[in-house]
């Protein structure tokens, strides 16, 4: 686009400026969900970009907004997209922030230039491609901030979904549910390691009744765990084997013969208390004592 | 030249490994050892690693040295206080320190000394494989 | 791939081994490497360091903070003009097996690392480069 057409666009913008602003707001509103935002807060925006919008189509190329030049104008965009995410405003609802200048600045330019057929026609595909940019900036911001979220939220997950549980002095429990993936399985395995550390524990329960499938590489990341803490001093239960996984681990030619493993943890735990020395007796009930003593 | 001490507690001796050592070092206390367990007639010894953020195949070799030569000369050696980070690295790199008895810290590691004589289904002592 | 940064460590003594395993370890935090990576690659470096002091008669360690598209990592290269070695695969595989302190030390290192790259003339020396990536 020629530098005079460019010039244009930003004369228009200065000249009617008071003008487009307002219409601009109602054209937004009009728009949608515009409760989620105050009125102030919509009109300082709208003003703010303006200004932006106007330096930068002055100064810098229309036709090209990863410019310098627009620097300030995506800066200024990428907080309002992020903001009005937070608000709970769609990305097309925020794009339409962008688009909904249309309409305003297309009939100040037909107004300005509506004589000159050619040059409206320039101005206008001009302004057009450039809004349609921005616009779109807008949702490509939206979209890296939900995965940015996503990425997140996976990780407090994972530290959630992972408790190590002290079912007795010196007895550790790691009850794994939900599907296992190769870097979960690492954090979960080196927290536990941690774990044992922390507590002194001599016994570690790693029950995966709650996993429905493991691959290759989980088993062997449970393998190394087992292999790790034994290194360090403790021992490690595998339970809770379902048979697909029994016929997983045999068809994946994973070597289980060093490895301890028990259908369920509460046989697990039993080993365990065996191990240490304890046993679990019943109490003896009150009632044979106070029967004899009647007798 | 420095040398790492070697502390008599009752029948055994402690040894607890703070620096990072070089290899002459660590030839040195295993030679120590030797003959402190010889001079002391110890039944024991405890080895504490909890200070070592490495253990490399040098180090292991030299752990499993310690552990074959006082079977030899009648004693047992524990290694304590092994890091997961250590731990992970080890299992890893494929050393599985054979000959080398462990325990999580010093308490654990005199109880198994303690216990050493009678005989016990422990699955964690000399590991073929 | 692009190097940051890098620093060589002369191998020439004993003491230089520890050397080595400190500053892989004050690079591998600078790049924000987890603890357990951290040690892996202290732990393959002081593999690497005593083969080049030991096998190589002395040598370098050159330690390079690099990027891959948007991965970052660490690289170390070891280099000697010590004999060589003369089979590299027999020295890897049988490493393990005759525990032979070169040969463990190489597939240590290698098992260790996400890249592992090695060339040796018998005569001239020997060259290892290890890198882990975050």
């Amino acid at each position: 686009m020629a530098r005079t057409e460019q010039n244009d666009i930003a004369a228009v913008l200065a000249r009617h400026e008071d003008e487009i602003l307002p219409e601009w707001v109602r054209v937004q509103k009009a728009a949608g969900r515009s409760h989620l935002i105050s009125e102030e807060d919509l009109r300082s925006q709208t003003r703010d970009f303006l200004s932006l919008f106007r330096t930068a189509a002055q100064t810098g190329r229309i036709d090209d907004i990863t410019g310098r030049e627009w620097d300030d104008t995506r800066r200024m965009l990428e907080d309002l997209s992020r903001a009005r995410a937070r608000q709970g405003f769609t990305p097309s609802q925020t794009a339409m922030f962008v688009f909904s200048l249309k309409e305003p600045l297309f009939a100040r330019v037909r107004a300005e230039f509506g004589s000159d057929a050619e040059r409206l026609a320039g101005i206008t595909a001009g302004v057009n491609s450039v809004l349609d940019k921005l616009g779109l900036f807008t949702t490509e911001v939206y979209q890296k901030g939900r995965e940015e979220l996503i990425a997140r939220q996976q990780q407090e997950m994972m530290e959630l979904s992972t408790p190590v549980v002290e079912l007795w002095d010196g007895v550790l429990a790691l009850p794994l549910i939900g599907t296992l993936d190769s870097a979960r399985t690492q954090v979960v395995m080196e927290s536990l390691l941690q774990r044992i550390v922390d507590t002194g524990a001599g016994i570690a329960i790693i029950d995966i009744t709650g996993v429905p499938t493991v691959d290759t590489l989980v088993a062997q990341h449970l393998l190394k765990t087992v292999a790790a803490a034994r290194l360090m001093g403790a021992d490690c239960i595998i339970s809770g084997i379902r048979p697909q996984i029994a016929q997983t681990i045999v068809h994946l030619g994973v070597e289980l013969q060093d490895v301890l493993t028990k259908a369920t943890l509460a046989d697990a735990f039993a080993i365990a208390l065996k191990r240490l020395g304890l046993s679990v007796q019943k109490a003896h009930a009150a009632k044979s004592s106070t029967a004899t003593e009647k007798a | 030249m420095e040398r790492i001490p070697i502390l008599k507690m009752g029948g055994s001796l402690l040894v607890s490994i703070q620096v990072d050592m070089h290899d002459r070092l660590a030839m040195t206390l295993q030679d120590d050892l030797t003959a402190r367990i010889v001079k002391d007639r110890a039944r024991g010894v405890l080895i504490d690693i909890s200070a070592l953020e490495v253990v490399d195949s040098f180090i292991g070799r030299m752990l499993a040295n310690i552990a074959a030569m006082s079977r030899v000369l009648d004693a047992q050696t524990v290694v304590v206080g092994m890091r997961p980070a250590v731990a992970i690295t080890l299992v890893e790199l494929g050393l599985s320190l054979q000959g080398v008895r462990t325990a999580l810290n010093v308490e654990k590691g005199m109880q198994m000394i303690a216990a050493d004589g009678e005989p016990e289904d422990d699955s964690s002592a000399d590991r073929e494989s | 791939m692009l190097i940051e940064n890098r620093e060589a460590v002369p191998i020439v003594a004993d003491d230089d081994i520890v050397r080595v395993r400190h500053r892989v370890r004050d690079w591998a935090v600078t790049i924000g490497f987890s603890l357990v990576d951290q040690t892996k690659l202290v732990t393959a470096a002081s593999e690497l360091a005593r083969n080049t002091l030991v096998y190589g008669q002395g040598g370098t360690m050159l330690l390079e903070a690099v990027t891959n598209d948007t991965r970052r990592g660490l690289r170390l290269t070891f280099e000697d003009h010590g004999p060589g070695i003369a089979d590299i695969s027999q020295a890897l595989t049988a490493g393990f097996t005759t525990g032979n302190g070169l040969g463990l030390g190489l597939s240590g290192a290698k098992r260790l690392a996400h890249d592992f790259d090695i060339t040796s003339t018998p005569g001239q020396g020997t060259r290892v480069s290890i890198a882990r990536w975050k």
